[in-house]
């Protein structure tokens, strides 16, 4: 590669980069200036540690603080633990497949439907009344909401530990885990122990990113905290936004101390993470290096149930109430059915259309983005890669209301495109993860093969790689429409309250509102995802059904 | 704490039906038999099986005896029979070390013991500095001499070799099949080798069995 292909390449990676990380960047550089007492809009400039000082003297500060760390940490080790514990059976299951509707469904679905299902007028309590309960009213019970967070903890694992269960088992589907679990057990390692020291090790590298994308999603999630989590005091990101929703100029400047008191939490939590990992791959060693070959024993099939099942509860509870029509409690069905919920009469099918609208565009362009990012790829731009994680990482509450400021100041109405270029911070790292593998593995001998008969460039691109790549293209538009379809307060907050998706319409109903049609919001947020998902995984066997080679296995 | 290996009657089957026909050999202490066949007869499955390691929709029928005391039933960890795959299978989280005291038998107690036997295994077979090396900057011939030493010092009283030698170039093909083959003999393990090649069997010089289809009978 040239000198002149090269400085090409990097300021190609550097335009890009600016484009993506943009809003995050700018939306951080404004809080933090905030949170120091800098505001221009209101005549204020700092520095200043006035917006600290109230922070610290709001009351329930501290328990908010420790209930943060709780949840999220809590929610993140339980996840990765059940997602340990579930890969060995799950492993060249047919039953895996199952967990992509999980992962595709946004948190704030699964978050209305496990509370539908867990609420002391929820859908379990029904099916356990009165004949074994004795209740004929929903009993005083705190199941959502709870001050200890326990129904957050587990409406976060709801959806994680099926996030981290794919991961791992892709991962294990790179590796000869067949081998590796002969080899240990000839060494005489018992199923569990070999499962447990010599295959889950060697997948951990793949896993890292992901754990710390969970750990800091789980510490500040809005959404899931919103509908199931604590309420006096609420965690931080959801104090965080009250101060800023509240719109009272005196609670900004906090708030925005409190933002960026959000990302040094999170930042900590991952330090803490990174010493847990040092830990515990020494106790690993230690036990391999005595030879401890632990006690026999194969991996249990239960956290498979346990990751599954309780998902897969929230999905019915959804669908249920969403054709409800009279259901009293305790009734375990309803007593009379309705599509009312379905009428579009609260702006159903607008916001499912609002919702596929902006992921189709944040989706293309993040497909196009990232096509001219590999195609350019030098050496460079596998460290550069590891960059572009930064949303996945930073807090939402840190950058998002940060970055409304910033709009209005350039005088940028907050509307859709603004909710499309948030959007796309997010879009486009998942997009390049999913694409990066196969570009690299793709068979270099093809575009040789195209080249020598004369085939420029694009042509080769367009051609020969593209269409060779169309199945994971599918997978990766899938996964990226299904990150776009989650977002609830980048679209919140870029969209000046004015855009309203499936996910922000379901948060908004689900405290208080109809039910039904809550219950309905919710279905179809995660009903579209998982549509999205099943077209793409069908497409390429679509398109290539005469070419083996390319159909893939769904 | 070595044995003779004994096979008696060993098909592999499926979807019920043999691949080949029934296989019955005794392999004497430091003895090395070798399997030949064409590909796809079944010879690594043959191996599998006498693991421990056979998955379904393949079975297995037969017995494993080693010194007189039918295996067939027990579980691959419990049966002592070690194994030395094509690739090595060293497992890639561990250092050369790790892995090599990762298959020290836990009868070696105390961590002066355990590095001591691990320096003494890799003096054995010339890599006497590489304890902390990572093993994907081995090279092919290193990573199988790591293998093999795994396998010795998990003391087994069997040791089952699928095509070990398969991926090396000539020169260090015979250089490390003496040396594997001199350790079988110097720890007197009886040992079988699956293999395409008719020079491995002469090298092994002992038994040799080749698995035909099941009409025809394996000699």
């Amino acid at each position: 590669m040239g000198a002149a292909r090269r400085a090409l390449s990097a300021a190609a990676l550097t335009a890009v980069a600016a484009l993506v990380l943009a809003p995050v960047l700018a939306g951080l550089a404004v809080t933090l200036a905030m949170s120091a007492g800098h505001l221009p809009a209101l005549g204020l400039s700092g520095p200043d540690a006035g917006p600290w000082l109230r922070l610290g003297a709001q009351p329930g500060l501290a328990q908010a603080v420790a209930l943060t760390l709780w949840t999220g940490g809590a929610a993140a080790a339980l996840s990765l633990a059940l997602a340990f514990a579930a890969a060995p059976a799950l492993h060249g299951s047919r039953a895996a497949r199952l967990l992509a509707p999980l992962i595709g469904a946004p948190h704030a679905a699964l978050a209305v439907g496990f509370a539908f299902l867990v609420a002391p007028w929820g859908w379990l309590a029904r099916l356990f009344s009165p004949w074994a309960t004795g209740w004929d009213v929903p009993p005083d019970w705190p199941t959502v909401n709870d001050p200890l967070g326990l129904a957050l903890i587990a409406g976060l694992v709801l959806k994680e530990a099926p996030f981290l269960t794919f991961v791992l088992l892709a991962a294990l589907a790179q590796r000869p885990v067949a081998r590796d679990l002969a080899a240990a057990r000839a060494l005489g390692y018992g199923p569990r122990a070999a499962w447990r020291l010599a295959v889950l090790p060697a997948c951990w590298p793949a896993v890292r990113l992901p754990v710390m994308i969970v750990l800091a999603y789980a510490l500040s999630a809005v959404d899931p905290a919103l509908i199931l989590g604590p309420t006096l005091p609420p965690t931080l990101p959801v104090l965080t936004l009250r101060w800023f929703a509240a719109g009272e100029t005196a609670m900004v400047l906090p708030g925005a101390a409190a933002a960026v008191a959000q990302a040094l939490l999170v930042a900590a939590a991952i330090l803490g993470f990174l010493g847990a990992e040092r830990l515990w791959r020494a106790r690993l060693a230690a036990q391999a290096a005595r030879g401890d070959r632990g006690r026999p024993g194969r991996p249990g099939r239960g956290a498979a149930l346990v990751v599954a099942l309780p998902a897969a509860g929230a999905f019915a509870a959804l669908a249920l109430w969403s054709v409800a029509g009279r259901w009293p409690f305790p009734a375990a069905l309803p007593a009379t059915w309705s599509a009312e919920a379905w009428g579009g009469g609260q702006g159903l099918w607008r916001a499912a259309a609002a919702t596929a609208g902006i992921g189709a565009l944040s989706v293309a362009l993040a497909l196009a983005l990232a096509i001219l990012w590999l195609q350019l790829a030098g050496p460079l731009a596998r460290a550069a890669e590891a960059a572009m994680a930064l949303p996945l990482i930073v807090p939402p509450t840190a950058f998002a209301f940060g970055l409304a400021v910033a709009l209005l100041r350039i005088g940028l109405d907050p509307g859709w495109p603004a909710v499309v270029a948030g959007h796309l911070a997010f879009v486009f790292p998942y997009v390049l993860i999913v694409l990066a593998g196969p570009w690299r593995a793709f068979d270099p001998a093809l575009l040789r093969a195209a080249a020598a008969v004369g085939a420029g460039p694009v042509r080769r691109l367009a051609a020969v790689r593209l269409p060779v790549m169309l199945r994971p293209l599918c997978t990766a538009a899938a996964v990226g429409f299904a990150v776009s379809a989650s977002q609830y307060l980048p679209t919140l907050t870029l969209g000046g309250g004015r855009v309203r998706t499936l996910t922000t319409e379901a948060v908004a109903l689900a405290s208080g509102g109809d039910r039904r049609v809550a219950a309905a919001f919710g279905l179809l947020a995660a009903a579209l995802p998982v549509a999205v998902y099943l077209t793409a995984q069908a497409l390429p066997g679509a398109v290539w059904r005469n070419r083996r080679a390319l159909r893939g296995s769904p | 704490m070595t044995a003779t290996l004994d096979l008696r009657d060993v098909v592999v089957l499926a979807d019920g039906r043999p691949l080949f026909a029934p296989v019955s050999l005794t392999v004497a202490p430091g003895a090395v038999a070798t399997v030949l066949g064409p590909s796809g007869i079944g010879k690594s499955s043959l191996l599998a099986w006498i693991g421990g390691h056979l998955a379904p929709p393949l079975a297995g029928a037969g017995h494993v005896l080693l010194d007189g005391r039918d295996v067939t039933a027990l579980p691959a960890e419990a049966r002592r029979i070690g194994v030395l795959f094509q690739d090595a299978a060293l497992f890639p989280h561990l250092s050369v070390g790790g892995n090599l005291a990762f298959g020290l038998a836990a009868d070696v107690r105390g961590r002066t013991a355990r590095r001591a036997a691990v320096a003494a295994a890799l003096e054995r077979i010339g890599l006497p500095d590489a304890a902390d090396r990572d093993p994907a900057t081995l090279s092919g011939g290193e990573r199988l001499r790591v293998a093999l030493m795994r396998t010795l010092l998990s003391a087994p009283r069997a040791v089952l070799l699928d095509e070990p030698f398969a991926a090396l170039d000539p020169a260090t093909r015979d250089r490390i099949r003496a040396m594997t083959l001199r350790h079988l003999r110097e720890d007197k393990i009886p040992a079988l080798m699956v293999t395409h090649d008719a020079g491995d069997a002469a090298a092994a010089g002992g038994a040799v069995v080749r698995l035909a289809p099941p009409d025809q009978p394996s000699a």
